[in-house]
């Protein structure tokens, strides 16, 4: 079926490629996994949820990995990257683009700053238990700030929670700007909706939880550590709620735009039920909802045993991190395949090895846990960890 | 007398600090306004004042495609794009067909008897940049590398633009795109280079019909001039507001 009675598919002509490729899907994919990660860590440090202590320090660190790559697809994406620096030399302020530098580093110095702030004590201490090299590198990641009397110590606690207020609302903004890059563009008639800031906003803390939930199961179960059963219910309690609003504004932008019947549809109707059918009606929305929405209110709403429960709980996550990368490709790509002629729809073919191709989509989705896994060797991420010391951190 | 000095003096450091507050809070919108209007600017400033528009009138054009041609010749374009092209629209009973002389030197198939047969109307009707007033494209560069130059010309610095594509989204006329050559965006000019020597877009003295027509639309004695004060014209996507520069004569409703 083609839109405004076409009788062939006609596509404008410069509209035959997809210009906003895989990389573009990964940008707000990674970028909302940091903002969710966050979210986590802030919920115990602002929000007072005792039980996510657990994944306080582990949600931040995580962030932060995180949070190094977000801005790496956009780098391979940009036809000319050496002059990505002009977006903070000459900011183009009517642009919802041209802000994004701002946001995006001033929210990672954000992150730094509370990480440094939490490790401090321990940068300290090994600072004088090292000698030589090593101990020139922690001695400068204490920034010369050797205080740890209690008075000190309290005062980070105080800046932690600040930043971590502070970090609530930055985080919402840096993913919420992400949708509004896309709602804004008004001649796109998948993308141009007030809604796409909350949608981009509540999959960006579904996927945070999610993804924190795999990483954690899976570190415990390497380091045949035990669980932290109260937390990992806990934080699929608050995966279940947040997911149900998620679902729930992902499905209202489009009952809203089937039962308006104007415009929009006349053109994203036929692409939902034609090229998106697999990976928005039946993937994103029948299967990578529907599944993990059931299988989060079994475990969140019944007695589960731990071992049914970890198991049940991890595959729900594992479904949300690609719901979300689903509906990342379905905003992104889906919405290049309409074209502005309104009466034709293109196709996306993906590649392998080109500068956009799946290849080194994957190597940059995979450097956030690599990265993850080298942070980890040096600093006491759980209280358990072989290389916590009697003073790691002060959370 | 010492008390009543550090009074004066206090009153004056509040009075300085407010001032000061008032001065700094003041000046990041004054920044922003400045950098907001600096493509607005551009097109304040008329050294000529000369208000250009584009008039295509749809009854002429035959699709010969020599504007095609002429505007990549021109402007050496890559293969793959195009800065203007031609559509064929035949309306018939159970919809629209549309086709397009979208690459230099293409010509199209006649059309199939069965098709036309059930037409009611056809027409040619060229695309090119609308050089909007209100440019979506303009709006979203964020490093303002898309800019409205005197005249009303929308164009892009080839040596600012970082390639993001954002304009080529927000375009609701598909007429920009990624230049692989040169790795940035790229979209009809009205061949700004030749205007600034006092010669025609490329496309307009090619026409054989004069279906594409340019110049300043407040000068009433020329034709575009005219056309324009007549006020019987229409805009593409007039839902879009971006207030197109071109002028289309005799545009059928079902052209998008």
């Amino acid at each position: 079926m083609l839109p405004q009675g076409a009788l062939n598919n006609y596509y404008f002509p410069n509209n035959l490629h997809v210009d906003w490729s895989l990389m573009i899907v990964l940008y707000p994919y990674i970028t909302g996994l940091v903002a969710g990660a966050f979210v986590v860590s802030a919920l115990y440090h602002v929000f007072k949820v005792k039980e996510f202590e657990t994944f306080a320090r582990f949600a931040l660190v995580a962030s932060f990995c995180f949070g190094l790559f977000a801005a790496v697809p956009l780098l391979f994406h940009l036809g000319q990257p050496f002059r990505a620096f002009n977006i903070f030399f000459t900011p183009h302020t009517t642009s919802a683009m041209s802000i994004f530098g701002y946001v995006y580093s001033s929210y990672m110095v954000l992150v730094m700053l509370e990480l440094w702030l939490v490790y401090r004590k321990f940068f300290i201490e090994k600072a004088n238990s090292t000698r030589g090299l090593q101990q020139l590198i922690w001695k400068v990641l204490t920034l010369g700030v050797t205080q740890t009397s209690p008075g000190a110590l309290r005062w980070d606690h105080g800046l932690i929670s600040l930043f971590a207020g502070i970090g609530i609302p930055w985080a919402f903004v840096l993913h919420g700007y992400v949708g509004f890059i896309f709602g804004s563009v008004k001649a796109n008639a998948w993308w141009a909706s007030p809604l796409m800031p909350l949608i981009f906003l509540m999959s960006a803390i579904v996927s945070g939880i999610a993804m924190l939930m795999l990483m954690y199961s899976f570190i415990r179960w390497r380091s045949g550590k035990p669980y932290d059963l109260a937390a990992m219910r806990r934080l699929m309690d608050y995966l279940w709620g947040l997911f149900i609003l998620d679902v729930a504004f992902e499905s209202l932008e489009v009952v809203y735009m089937f039962y308006e019947h104007g415009h929009h549809w006349a053109v994203v109707g036929p692409l939902l039920t034609g090229k998106l059918l697999g990976t928005y009606a039946i993937g994103q929305m029948a299967i990578f909802s529907g599944v993990p929405l059931l299988l989060l209110g079994y475990v969140v709403l019944f007695d589960v045993p731990d071992r049914r429960f970890i198991k049940i709980a991890n595959f729900a996550a594992f479904c949300i991190v690609i719901q979300v990368l689903l509906m990342r490709f379905n905003v992104v790509i889906g919405g290049q395949m309409i074209s502005k002629s309104d009466r034709g729809y293109v196709d996306f073919h993906f590649e392998w090895l080109a500068r956009e191709g799946i290849i080194p989509a994957l190597m940059i989705l995979a450097a956030p846990f690599v990265t993850y896994w080298i942070v980890s060797r040096f600093l006491p991420i759980f209280k358990d960890d072989a290389i916590s010391s009697s003073a790691a951190g002060s959370q | 007398m010492t008390q009543s000095t550090t009074g004066k003096g206090r009153r004056t450091f509040l009075h300085e600090l407010v001032l000061g507050a008032m001065a700094l809070a003041s000046a990041g919108p004054v920044a922003l306004l400045a950098s907001r209007s600096r493509a607005e600017d551009a097109s304040a400033k008329k050294p000529n004042g000369k208000e250009y528009a584009f008039v295509v009138d749809v009854s002429k054009c035959i699709g010969c495609g020599y504007c095609v041609e002429a505007c990549a010749i021109e402007n050496n374009i890559p293969k793959e794009s195009v800065r203007t092209w031609v559509e064929r629209y035949i309306s018939t009973s159970d919809g629209v067909h549309v086709e397009a002389i979208d690459r230099p030197g293409k010509m199209l198939e006649p059309p199939p008897a069965g098709l036309m047969a059930k037409a009611r109307w056809a027409a040619f009707v060229p695309k090119l940049c609308n050089h909007c007033e209100n440019a979506p494209c303009v709006q979203v560069c964020p490093v303002g590398a898309t800019f409205t130059a005197s005249g009303g010309f929308v164009l892009v610095d080839p040596k600012h633009c970082i390639g993001c594509g954002y304009c080529i989204q927000a375009c609701p006329y598909g007429v920009r795109f990624f230049n692989k050559e040169t790795r940035v965006a790229d979209k009809c000019t009205w061949c700004y280079h030749r205007v600034a020597k006092g010669l025609e877009p490329a496309c307009v003295t090619v026409c054989p019909t004069q279906a594409r027509q340019f110049g300043d639309r407040n000068d009433l004695s020329g034709p575009v001039g005219k056309i324009y004060q007549s006020d019987n014209w229409q805009t593409l996507k007039p839902e879009m507001h971006s207030h197109s520069r071109v002028l289309y004569l005799g545009l059928p409703r079902e052209v998008v």
